[in-house]
């Protein structure tokens, strides 16, 4: 059981490594619509300081989405999707194999890329950690929940514009938690609690994310 | 071994099939007949369960197979139109995985030896992309020589192959039936296979030689 879950991230990785464009393609995303606000705003450092978490975390959840389309979309046109399906493995473990790999192509270089993008905002290096932190701990969230709308949206038309609308709106939560512990760590409050929250929420959607993605993908491959 | 009973489906506001009853005994290979567009396809894709019946149900050693995903999965075999292997990866790396995921514990030997048995020997390194059409599909068609699933559900598996690959491929579900394997398949072409006396399941409300 565990072998097919190692089986399936290995198997994501690999093709996200013979096709690397796409994961370049996010990552560079997030890196130039995080540079342009230094330079569309200018060069004021208390104003970059305070804006900087907001930035980020916008940014990451732009970024994630952006990548959703990919997860579940190839493997529906070439019909792996179906075949995964009809496999005597739990679907769900499945899916939480997909989202793992999605994650750590996706979510992983931004969490590594956010301290050199925070010297661009002046950021101290305390301000630095909590943002990795809450990075590390919400992008999880983000591919999880992203998951759900990615499964829903197969195989429409339109269906990356139909992703925002489902998706966003479930990411506010993390965005709220992300970016307020981050500000509350700079400003002395401590982010502990923020921090806490965006936990709870990672393990929530853990537990009923794969579940729902499984319902929508099922229905998906009708 | 597989009952199907009363199964209706309607997709969109039309009803492909209704009241459908059969049952398919280990030795016996079912062909499944139609026009286009009369419910083949969505009958096997609701016989392995990926499509929910509107009405009835479809039972696997006498038990409904929404009961038993896991059990039902590892006895059966579907392939369909789409050959279900990614682009980016070898054939050899493909027909691993597709296994591995199937539960089958399969040596990197015995993987060299079934691709060269599917004629493609000097592509098992190649990624499946720059393969032809047919040769995509024989790697698809690979799964059957190493399955253990006594249930074979094949859509038009006999497409895109040239004439030795179809010969090979009948020896191939006649052994399999001859073992006391189970297959339900669809095709358009006239194969020996179908031509003896198999049974028939005829969908659909042409007649013969209407278009």
């Amino acid at each position: 059981m565990f072998k097919a879950f190692y089986i399936v991230v290995m198997r994501d990785l690999l093709l996200a490594m013979r096709n690397r464009s796409d994961i370049l393609t996010t990552l560079f995303f997030f890196i130039i619509s995080i540079s342009l606000f230094p330079l569309g705003i200018g060069p004021e450092m208390d104003t970059l300081r305070e804006i900087a978490p907001g930035v980020f975390w916008v940014a990451a959840l732009l970024a994630s989405m952006l990548a959703l389309e990919r997860l579940f979309a190839i493997d529906f046109a070439d019909g792996t999707l179906e075949q995964l399906l009809l496999t005597p493995q739990p679907t769900t473990l499945l899916v939480l194999a997909k989202v793992l790999a999605h994650w750590l192509i996706t979510g992983v270089p931004l969490v590594l890329l956010s301290p050199l993008l925070g010297l661009q905002y002046d950021l101290s290096s305390e301000a630095i950690q909590a943002l990795m932190l809450t990075l590390l701990l919400g992008t999880p969230s983000l591919s999880l929940i992203g998951a759900i709308g990615a499964a829903l949206t197969l195989g429409l038309r339109g269906g990356g514009v139909l992703v925002s609308l489902l998706v966003l709106p479930l990411y506010i939560p993390v965005l709220i938690f992300g970016a307020g512990a981050v500000e509350a760590t700079v400003s002395g409050l401590g982010g502990a609690g923020h921090i806490s929250m965006l936990g709870a929420i990672l393990l929530l959607s853990l537990v009923m994310a794969p579940l729902a993605t499984v319902a929508a993908l099922r229905v998906s491959a009708e | 071994m597989l009952e199907v009973t009363n199964l209706e489906c309607i997709r969109g506001d039309r009803s492909l099939f209704a009241g459908l009853e059969f049952c398919l005994q280990s030795g016996e290979l079912l062909h499944l007949q139609g026009h286009n567009g009369s419910g083949k396809t969505t009958l096997l894709r609701t016989l392995c369960g990926l499509i929910a019946p509107t009405q009835g149900s479809v039972r696997w050693k006498g038990k409904s197979i929404r009961r038993q995903r896991d059990e039902f999965a590892a006895d059966m075999l579907f392939l369909g139109h789409l050959n279900g292997i990614k682009a980016d990866l070898t054939a050899l790396e493909n027909l691993r995985i597709l296994c591995q995921l199937d539960g089958l514990d399969i040596s990197d030997k015995r993987l060299w030896q079934v691709l060269e048995q599917m004629g493609l020997y000097g592509q098992e390194e190649l990624p499946v992309r720059v393969l032809s059409q047919g040769q995509k599909r024989r790697v698809t068609l690979a799964r059957l020589l190493l399955s253990e699933a006594p249930l074979w559900l094949l859509d038009e598996p006999f497409t895109a192959l040239d004439k030795a690959a179809v010969d090979f491929l009948q020896t191939v579900i006649a052994g399999h039936i001859n073992g006391g394997g189970m297959v339900m398949l669809t095709t358009h072409q006239d194969v020996a296979l179908i031509t003896g006396e198999v049974r028939n399941l005829q969908l659909g409300w042409k007649e013969d030689g209407d278009v």
